[in-house]
């Protein structure tokens, strides 16, 4: 098994606020692998970004981070200053949602591009230029040496994601946070990006993470998908096992919301997410699943194999047994 | 760019030639140059008068107006200015060395107050509602309520009349460039006189200054592409200087252009109290008269200012912001 | 929920409160006042000077030039400066707010016109505008019956009024602009709205925070500018002996080289203080009806 490129163990996030501490991530453990493309998928307030934010070191400084995050070998949880800027950029990049708005307006593409560069290789402006020039045909844009030269708000949302994913693999990163990258985007110009993201998965052999609420897109181009709630993993697994036969009721919950063909009515999941200053105890999900049992508010369920996948949840067994959906 | 430029000037002459026609029209309205003359120099003679009359064009009508207008304008480009109501003195003489006072006293106080107003609010900015910043804001707070005038007062209160009391003589003293009876260039005497009036000066610009930076730097750290620029992994300092600090700056450029019309405002007061012979104290003096030949050159100057430096806050903004220049 | 916000912020609060005890001594003044407004403190004498007593029993804080109270004085000057205060952003603002929804309603060359001009007589130095506008005024005669002798406070309270509409138009056509393109505008347009309905049930209270801001600051400046016409000598000079705060702060330039502080220090700070107070409440406001600290801060 080659080894982990990205590896978190029992990683906690929790912001400390006027009226109490934001659980936003409470215990989280996850492995991407160089190659392959691991989608996290989950609603608003998850804590998807929140986790692959303090991995990178990018959260206020108030907020607590525990636990472990490795790339390679090196350590990023508590690590200082100086290695997290070696890392950021080199080892671990990412892309972000808005790409207008990730944008700096003010300066031109191609310098942004060659600031990217020049943080982590003694070059020349000059060489840093045609480096950007050829990242930025290797993203498909055309008329590089042209493009280079303008502002982000000259080009269209699609090409500003390209620019984006252009900066970010710049220094042959490791591994490669892609954060809800196609959300902002046209569903035309969604496929490309992600045509862009697999062939990084395979000309860079980086680890990419796509974080996303869209399973559509997941199904799409991941080879690995886990599914977080209430700031914890609750399933994971292939992106086919996981798809086919979800062990967990949250993820069987949000599969059966999509609409499908031949389904009359839309069954979206009852209830709402949890406050994440006063979670429930145990199983977060509990409050809204129909299979709760006394033990899931007693005891928060860790992510035991059923089957092929890995599901947290103190039924799941049982329950795959009987016919889902 | 270019072009963008050009249409601005464009615009920018017939408004000189508007704004100045409404002005001479307010001031021949207002001061009535005829009467303040004749209040003036009451012994004048007919042919005095009407000597006076012609090269001011104080003709009636609204023909007379128009007709009045345009010759005071070719008089003012070919520094052929009608002479002061008061013992028939030149104009210029008098209005350029109150300009060299002002330009002094305005140019000091200016850089100082926004190198401080500027440097503070970055530096509230950087820890926003903790102590320093909120100290720092009511601050600035009290110093935007407080008129230039009591500023002045308190200052002049401690500095020299009591500063008299305790230790026998003024500190700093409070009026004029020079003391009475000076001759030539001094610098030391000089300096020791602008301290007070810079100060007051000062207090009102670091006040305003510290806001603007503050509110736009908060702006721009609050953005996303601070985090985008942060997971490139370069250096904080970098990252404050480059992204933030410039883009802060762009909002604050244009603003600044287009204040100076508050700081002069600012400016005319203070000279007034520290009897500094400046513009304000020109202007001033110009108006308690009813001094018609001095004080319209004196409009003429300063809407050109206002035009010039608007035009000025109109370009910045386009060159420091690509958004604005492309969006033509 | 806007008020839970004002609130919140301190110097609003402590402001409103400052400021509210002064107009209650202000409004409650034959009582709250010590002597009348033009009132010696005792019948001055050869061997008893009345004039610049530094503060003292009798006189709290202190005596003028012909022997009044100046504690009294303040109280009568402040209700004169705050009654111009008040009516002068009043009126100011109203005006402003028609003529900057004419402009941004009609659009075309009427706003581009007002919008330069506005914007260039924004750009003079305050003091300048004031005292051209201020001349103009008084020397054309017929308008004297509308706008009163140049000394009056009527003439001070039009002169800022004809100064002030223009920075709140210029806010309310910005506003106007940016709220006309909203659905529910054309959805009243399309029931059959009239312009004018438009404005008054649609449009103002929609743009009422920002109004109300620059209600409050176009007190604070009309306090000052009243201060700063006072000290000049171009202010009012209300009749029978009764002041205002500019004539007060006037007062106090030959003060300062005799050394007599009171009649500078006093007067400052409660000019400075009112002021200080009026702005803290107008920050208040502001961040109150702020539509983007809604919901976290």
């Amino acid at each position: 098994m080659t080894e982990n490129a990205l590896s978190l163990r029992d990683f906690r996030v929790t912001f400390p606020t006027l009226f109490g501490d934001v659980q936003a991530v409470r215990g989280v453990d996850l492995d991407v692998r160089a190659g392959e493309i691991l989608g996290v998928v989950g609603e608003s307030g998850s804590g998807k970004s929140v986790t692959f934010l303090g991995v990178m070191g990018l959260l206020p400084k108030s907020a607590r981070i525990s636990g472990s995050a490795t790339v390679g070998d090196t350590e990023l949880v508590g690590a200082s200053s100086r290695i997290m800027r070696e890392v950021r950029g080199r080892r671990v990049a990412m892309i972000f949602q808005d790409p207008l708005s990730a944008l700096n307006p003010t300066h031109r593409i191609g310098d942004q591009i060659v600031e990217m560069i020049q943080a982590h290789n003694k070059v020349s402006t000059k060489a840093a230029m045609s480096r950007a020039i050829e990242l930025l045909a290797e993203v498909g844009i055309p008329q590089p040496a042209e493009r280079a030269r303008q502002y982000p708000h000259e080009f269209s949302g699609g090409m500003r994601q390209r620019v984006m994913i252009a900066m970010a693999i710049a220094n042959d990163p490791e591994v490669l946070i892609a954060d809800e990258p196609t959300t902002a985007l046209d569903v035309t110009v969604q496929a490309q990006i992600l045509e862009i993201l697999q062939r990084i998965q395979s000309e860079l052999n980086a680890a990419v993470v796509l974080i996303t609420h869209d399973l559509g897109v997941v199904a799409r181009v991941a080879d690995r998908v886990q599914g977080m709630y209430a700031g914890r993993v609750v399933e994971r697994g292939s992106v086919e096992s996981v798809y086919d036969h979800p062990s967990h009721p949250y993820t069987r919950g949000l599969l059966q919301s999509l609409p499908t063909v031949g389904r009359e009515r839309l069954q979206p999941i009852p209830g709402a997410p949890p406050n994440m200053m006063d979670p429930p105890s145990g199983c977060a999900f509990r409050v809204r699943c129909p299979h709760a049992i006394e033990r899931c508010a007693d005891e928060m369920p860790s992510l035991l194999p059923v089957g092929d996948v890995e599901s947290a949840c103190w039924r799941a067994d049982e329950l795959s047994k009987v016919v889902g959906a | 760019m270019l072009r963008f430029v050009l249409r601005r000037l464009l615009w920018a002459v017939p408004m000189v030639l508007i704004v100045t026609f409404l002005v001479y029209v307010a001031l021949r309205v207002g001061t009535n140059p005829l009467a303040s003359y004749l209040r003036v120099n009451q012994r004048a003679s007919a042919k005095k008068i009407q000597q006076y009359i012609e090269t001011n064009g104080l003709y009636e009508g609204f023909g007379g107006y128009l007709r009045g207008y345009f010759q005071w304008l070719q008089g003012f480009v070919t520094f052929d200015w009608p002479r002061s109501i008061k013992g028939s003195r030149e104009v210029w003489p008098e209005f350029r060395d109150a300009m060299m006072n002002t330009l002094r006293l305005g140019l000091t106080a200016t850089g100082i107050g926004i190198l401080i107003g500027l440097s503070l609010g970055v530096f509230v900015a950087l820890k926003p509602g903790g102590l320093r910043d909120t100290t720092v804001n009511t601050g600035a707070f009290v110093a935007i309520s407080t008129p230039p005038y009591v500023s002045a007062l308190i200052l002049q209160l401690v500095f020299a009349v009591y500063w008299n009391r305790w230790f026998g003589s003024s500190l700093l003293p409070t009026s004029g460039v020079y003391p009475p009876g000076n001759r030539g260039f001094d610098l030391f005497l000089m300096i020791k006189h602008m301290v007070l009036p810079v100060t007051v000066v000062v207090i009102q610009i670091v006040a305003v200054y510290t806001r603007y930076m503050r509110a736009s730097l908060l702006e721009v750290l609050n953005s996303e592409y601070m985090r985008t620029a942060r997971s490139k992994g370069i250096s904080e300092r970098r990252v404050l200087v480059r992204h933030a600090l410039r883009n802060a700056l762009i909002p604050i450029v244009t603003v600044a252009a287009i204040d100076i019309g508050a700081i002069l405002g600012g400016l005319i007061i203070t000279e007034r109290i520290f009897s500094y012979p400046g513009l304000g104290d020109f202007f001033l003096g110009a108006y308690d008269n009813g001094d018609f030949p001095q004080m319209m050159p004196w409009m003429f100057f300063f809407t050109l200012v206002v035009i010039f430096f608007n035009l000025v806050a109109d370009v910045s903004y386009a060159v420091l912001d690509p958004r604005i220049r492309l969006g033509r | 929920m806007a008020f839970r916000r004002f609130v919140r912020h301190r110097g609003a609060l402590v402001s409103s409160i400052i400021l509210g005890t002064m107009i209650l001594f202000v409004i409650l003044a034959p009582f709250t006042a010590r002597y009348g407004v033009n009132e010696a403190v005792f019948k001055t004498s050869i061997e008893n000077p009345n004039q610049f007593l530094s503060p003292r029993g009798i006189a709290w804080l202190g005596t003028d030039d012909i022997g009044r109270d100046l504690y009294s004085r303040l109280i009568y000057g402040l209700r004169v400066s705050i009654f111009i205060g008040l009516a002068a952003a009043f009126f100011g603002t109203v005006l402003g707010v028609t003529i900057g929804a004419i402009a941004g309603l009609r659009g075309g060359w009427i706003d581009d016109v007002l919008m330069r001009v506005t914007d260039l007589f924004l750009a003079f130095p305050f003091l300048v505008t004031l005292l051209v506008l201020r001349s103009v005024m008084s020397s054309v005669s017929w308008l004297e019956p509308f706008v009163g002798k140049p000394t009056s406070i009527r003439f001070v309270i039009v002169l800022f009024v004809l100064f002030g509409w223009m920075g709140v138009a210029r806010l309310m056509r910005g506003q106007v602009l940016a709220l006309k393109e909203r659905e529910f505008v054309e959805a009243a347009r399309a029931l059959g709205a009239g312009p004018v309905r438009i404005v008054v049930r649609h449009l103002l209270p929609n743009a009422i925070g920002p109004i109300l801001v620059a209600l409050t600051f176009a007190v604070s400046s009309a306090i000052i500018g009243e201060a700063t016409l006072g000290f000049f000598g171009y202010g009012p000079q209300p009749g029978a002996g009764s002041t205002s705060l500019g004539k007060l702060v006037g007062g106090a330039k030959g003060a300062l080289l005799p050394g007599y502080w009171w009649l500078v220090v006093f007067p400052c700070v409660l000019l400075v203080l009112s002021t200080l107070c009026v702005n803290f409440i107008g920050d208040g406001l502001r961040d109150a009806t702020d539509p983007k600290l809604d919901g976290t801060r």
